[in-house]
């Protein structure tokens, strides 16, 4: 067996005494631990209850909302009332047929001994695992390593689920399910649905997306062309007019503009003068600079290199605000390490 | 010494910017910001509209971009809650929905009398890219059947959108967007086409791209934290009870850690530079 060098021995020490450190803490005052808060959903048929609603056929579904003593904003429910917007509350008879879960919404640590708050081993769980995380994820830095890449394996997995699930409670059901059978739809996933009765016309997508999904079969994948040929030809129709219009013709038009700024007391505006020149002198620079049937030579050499300059700025102005950008991520990375995680820092009082 | 300094591992200088960091956040560095022209018009945009004016919140990030742009949301929301207006949220990301969700728990707790259906509403991840912003601007019945929830719009539960056709008939577009489909997209396919009124929020790395859109296409912009942060200076002096509020100056907290940062980058540029000249004078 081959024995580790001596830098390898050293970093494995490190990493050690820093689990050990933080197993010492999360015994010693639990930091990480994630709460969550219940909050009761219910949809009742509204048809035996409101008047507008007495004479549809199929159900007509209504969020009801808890009734609780004055004073009580939490806790279990003593009955439940339809809240309309420009009416007084209706309250639901006790037997009446619902629809109902309960949703689990993030909570913080002061508001533990809420009745409607407890501890979440599943979300203490998820804090843990986005701390180990994003200690992988920087770990590149120091070079390409196996938890790195555990990291990156996990991340592109767990996105592309979300987005499958994400797509089909979001798209598929309501949009392509919905459409085509509407009664099963409200029935089963989404209770208010309103579309009355089907639309063949659905059956369209229904078969472009089957077709799309004809890659996967061993024979025909050619099939799949199709409907990449027809969303390619949607996307390029509905963007060009409305592109062209939006960064090309109103971008001309944003150019247009006076050299001679007048204030609105009617006295001279040197710097809105100074800034509109700047603008046209740095447009009309730039497109001469990729202005390449005459040569750049003379007065177009001239006007070619402020060009140059001009993009120079614009490119340091982009990088000034990208680097902006990436050190506000890894300073709110930091943050949720050492607050949300390690409880070393409170600065909005959730504990 | 200069080879030394000519060595150095680009490893130490990650330590270096961590420990830098680190310390801006352990410590809780923060300075004073003051407020540009540019935050003050799209702070005055949303103060000039009448009271209960109808405004779409699309929030079209996600996790990766949450660090720049939920204190962003987090005070435009504030500022729209405060002036009574009725929001519209929506995302065209699939990983936007926890984003509306934050927001939405600002709403719950520090506006607890505004109601789902009367006062906000929450239409979800809205799939289908530009092509969503379009039928929503042109007609929105076919598409927008149901909340995030899956109540229907055109329901008794939902007085905001009963009856309305698209969103042409908001007073203000809002979109707070980390990238493509985003705020670039809305001024495209809404407010340039539609000449509505338009408020965006984006990533410094984004920024650049929205710029020649003001002021004709897009009345204002928040170009990234730093704006952000003039934006709740500008809450707080506006609103003078966002001062002890919980989470009113998430932005202001992220700009300490980003001036050091700038600092320690300005000085390792400044340095870089100086061994250079050094080494070629020496030959």
């Amino acid at each position: 067996m081959r024995t580790p060098s001596r830098e390898s021995q050293v970093w494995m020490a490190l990493f050690l005494m820093g689990l050990l450190g933080l197993g010492w803490r999360a015994l010693a005052i639990g930091n990480g631990r994630g709460y969550v808060r219940a909050e009761d959903y219910r949809f009742v048929d509204a048809r035996p209850l409101l008047p507008q609603h007495a004479e549809a056929k199929a159900p007509v579904w209504v969020r009801v909302y808890p009734v609780r003593p004055p004073g009580v904003t939490t806790g279990p429910a003593t009955g439940w009332q339809i809240i309309q917007p420009d009416a007084p509350p209706i309250r639901v008879p006790e037997n009446h047929p619902a629809v109902a879960w309960t949703h689990h919404a993030p909570a913080v640590p002061r508001e533990f001994g809420d009745p409607a708050v407890r501890f979440s081993p599943a979300r203490t769980v998820g804090i843990w695992t986005a701390g180990f995380l994003t200690l992988f994820a920087l770990s590149f830095l120091w070079g390409d390593n196996p938890f790195f890449k555990l990291m990156q394996a996990l991340v592109v997995g767990t996105s592309a689920g979300y987005a499958v699930v994400i797509a089909f409670w979001s798209q598929l059901v309501p949009n392509l399910l919905g459409n085509l059978w509407p009664d099963l739809v409200r029935s089963w996933a989404v209770p208010g649905h309103s579309a009355a009765k089907p639309d063949w016309l659905y059956l369209v997508p229904l078969g472009l997306g089957i077709m799309m999904l004809w890659r996967l079969a061993p024979v025909g994948g050619w099939i799949s062309r199709w409907p990449l040929a027809f969303f390619v030809g949607l996307m390029a129709g509905v963007n060009l007019v409305t592109v062209f219009k939006a960064d090309f013709v109103q971008q001309i038009a944003n150019t247009i503009l006076p050299l001679v700024v007048i204030a609105p007391d009617r006295s001279f505006d040197p710097w809105g003068s100074l800034k509109n020149i700047a603008i046209l002198v740095s447009v009309v620079s730039s497109l001469t600079y990729f202005f390449f049937s005459v040569e750049h030579k003379g007065a177009v050499g001239f006007v070619a290199r402020i060009g140059v300059c001009v993009l120079m700025i614009t490119f340091g102005f982009s990088f000034g605000f990208t680097v902006m950008t990436r050190i506000t991520i890894f300073s709110s990375r930091l943050q949720f390490i050492f607050d949300d995680w390690l409880w070393l820092i409170d600065p909005l009082g959730n504990r | 010494m200069l080879q030394l300094l000519n060595r150095i591992d680009r490893r130490v200088i990650y330590l270096v910017m961590l420990g830098a960091l680190s310390w801006a956040v352990l410590a809780q560095v923060q300075f004073p910001e003051e407020k540009s022209e540019r935050t003050q018009v799209v702070y005055d945009t949303i103060e000039k509209l009448p009271e209960g004016s109808r405004v779409l919140v699309s929030l079209d990030y996600d996790p990766a971009s949450s660090g720049e742009l939920a204190p962003m949301s987090a005070a435009l929301v504030r500022h729209l809650c405060e002036r009574k207006h009725k929001l519209y949220f929506m995302t065209l990301w699939e990983r936007g929905g926890g984003m509306i969700r934050q927001n939405l728990k600002i709403l719950k707790e520090e506006y607890p009398q505004m109601m789902e259906g009367r006062d906000y509403v929450n239409l979800g991840y809205r799939p289908g890219l530009q092509v969503a912003i379009r039928n929503a601007m042109s007609d929105m019945r076919s598409d927008f059947l149901t909340d995030a929830r899956g109540v229907s719009l055109q329901g008794p539960a939902m007085p905001l959108t009963r009856g309305m056709k698209s969103f042409q008939e908001l007073n203000l577009l809002v979109c707070i967007g980390g990238g493509d489909p985003g705020a670039k997209q809305w001024v495209q396919f809404a407010a340039s086409a539609y000449g509505k009124a338009m408020i965006a929020g984006s990533p410094g790395v984004q920024s650049p791209q929205l710029q020649p859109y003001i002021p004709n296409q897009l009345t204002g912009m928040l170009g990234n934290v730093k704006a952000a942060a003039e934006y709740e200076i500008l809450l707080i002096k506006g609103f003078p009870q966002f001062e002890s509020r919980t989470g009113s100056r998430d932005a202001q907290r992220r700009m300490g850690p980003q001036l050091v940062a700038h600092l320690l980058i300005v000085s390792l540029i400044a340095l870089g530079n100086f061994i250079y000249f050094l080494e070629r004078r020496a030959g």
